[in-house]
């Protein structure tokens, strides 16, 4: 099995500081709908410059750059093992050449490990075994100013009036983007996860966040829920960093669990504006970086 | 587009109202949930025996920060092992979590200015009128170019905190921000919050 610690380091630096097109874009189009010369605006024009540096110089966009989430699809004969301590050993050069900062903090103790390595969940790294011949590996810097304002709903909840269907989760969703205010770095994207148990939704919240900007979810109602939440949240008036505005919310991705009788959770990830995710594909001897 | 630079003087303060943007430069300490923690159980309240090089950063930090800033900031610095320390992105963090501790961090140190991301509360809100102070928003994320308004890095205290939450000591240059709360009780957090909540249980009464 071939080595990919190399291969591996230079899709947590493309990550760190090289926003995607598709990102970029949105927060363009923002820029160009908010009021000249507004806070908002300039907010705007900040990241966007900021954007620009950090590919230039290679220097992570934000400063926090979260828990490394990994996603790895791998074909029959890999040894996730293998994987693993690659990663593993990616991640701990990523943090000496400056990429990443030094983010693992044992709970426990208060101690920073200094290198990025924790338990078994820092760096967080999912396996699956897929048909053909392709690795394909994403990965997620989840920061955690955006992931502090996530949020999780046991549905029905009266205190909002919503109940267990799509209405009542258009209201939980809208609820989590006023109290989140500013501070998971508006405009973000929500990712929604609508069933599962408490843990797999979370996980699916966050999951769904890899499609593109402009995908839409396949279920055409929750394609339409989605359109409709990120309109409505933008009514809410937060604007980039709280600062008052149109955009708060730059897309909002939903993806329905199945769920027990008993349970209807609505799970929401909230994403900052530094929406740090990338895909590396690995064909034979080849690698591409997406 | 105004101008600071630190120590801050009481009339530079009052002078500043929500929605000024301002350029900082000169001398500014980065402190978060450790170091306020620290600040407020070692000196402030004193629920925690000084130790080991406590009252050596006291008396070191205590003339930077009198008319001086903090920022909320875990950067990301090169040059770790040569100890030739640099910042290579450096963006504010969350502020509200040192809600608990900043007003007296601010009454007992005589800080002018507050910078971080989010807005904070009733309670530093108070203290700046007190003061006075403000609080400044610097844009979130926006780490590689703040990062390069930090011209030298004078010093760090507080090291074994870690990284990201030691107390770094700084010297800026136009570092860009807007108030967004002022030492005249004005709060562009406090409105915001208002008027989406509005907003939003007239979104909720409507039929889907
Ligand atoms: S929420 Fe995102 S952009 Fe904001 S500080 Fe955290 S990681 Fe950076």
């Amino acid at each position: 099995m071939r080595d990919l610690t190399e291969q591996l380091i230079e899709l947590v630096r493309r990550t760190s500081t090289d926003l995607s097109p598709d990102v970029q874009q949105t927060l363009e189009q923002a820029r160009a709908q908010e009021d000249a010369g507004s806070a908002a605006q300039s907010a705007l024009g900040t990241i966007l410059e900021n954007v620009e540096l950090s590919r230039r110089n290679s220097t992570p966009i934000c400063q926090d750059t979260g828990t490394p989430i990994f996603y790895v699809q791998h074909p029959a004969g890999w040894s996730t093992r293998k994987l693993r301590e690659q990663i593993r050993a990616a991640i701990v050069e990523a943090t000496q050449k400056s990429y990443l900062r030094p983010n693992a903090v044992d709970a426990i103790t208060d101690k920073n490990s200094g290198n990025n390595l924790g338990d078994n969940a820092f760096p967080t790294i999912h396996f699956e075994e897929i048909e053909g011949d392709e690795l394909i590996v994403d990965v997620m810097l989840k920061g955690g100013g955006c992931e502090n304002v996530g949020a999780q709903y046991s549905l029905p909840n009266s205190q909002l009036g919503a109940g267990r269907d799509l209405a009542g989760v258009r209201k939980v969703v809208l609820d989590a983007v006023q109290k989140a205010q500013g501070q998971g770095c508006a405009p973000g994207i929500l990712g929604v996860a609508i069933g599962g148990d408490r843990g797999s939704s979370f996980y699916a919240s966050k999951e769904v966040l890899f499609r593109k900007m402009d995908e839409k979810s396949p279920d055409p109602q929750l394609a339409a829920l989605e359109d409709r939440l990120t309109a409505e949240a933008n009514q809410l008036g937060i604007g980039p960093m709280g600062f008052g505005g149109k955009t708060t919310v730059l897309a909002t991705k939903m993806t329905g669990l199945h769920r027990l009788p008993a349970s209807f959770f609505v799970s929401v990830s909230y994403m900052c504006w530094a929406h740090r995710r990338r895909r590396m594909i690995v064909r034979g001897e080849e690698v591409i970086y997406e | 587009m105004k101008q600071l630079t630190m120590p801050i003087g009481d009339d530079a303060i009052r002078d500043l109202k929500v929605g000024d943007p301002v350029l900082l430069s000169g001398v500014m300490i980065t402190a978060r949930d450790a170091a306020h923690k620290w600040m407020i159980e070692t000196f402030v309240k004193k629920t925690r025996e000084a130790r080991g090089d406590d009252l050596d950063v006291y008396e070191a930090i205590q003339p930077l920060l009198n008319g001086g800033a903090i920022y909320h900031c875990g950067p990301v610095v090169a040059g770790l092992d040569s100890k030739q320390y640099k910042f290579v992105a450096a963006g504010p963090t969350t502020s509200i979590r040192e809600e608990p501790y900043q007003g007296d961090v601010m009454r007992h140190f005589k800080v002018k200015a507050v910078i971080g991301k989010g807005g904070m509360g009733a309670k530093t809100l108070a203290a700046c009128g007190e003061v006075p102070g403000v609080y400044l928003h610097a844009i979130g994320g926006a780490a590689s170019l703040i990062a390069q308004t930090v011209s030298k890095v004078v010093g760090v205290y507080k090291y074994d905190f870690g990284v990201p939450e030691a107390m770094w000591v700084i010297e800026v240059k136009d570092f860009p921000a807007v108030v967004t709360m002022d030492s005249h009780g004005g709060s562009l957090h406090a409105e915001i919050e208002a008027r989406s909540k509005r907003e939003l249980d007239r979104l909720l009464a409507a039929m889907l």
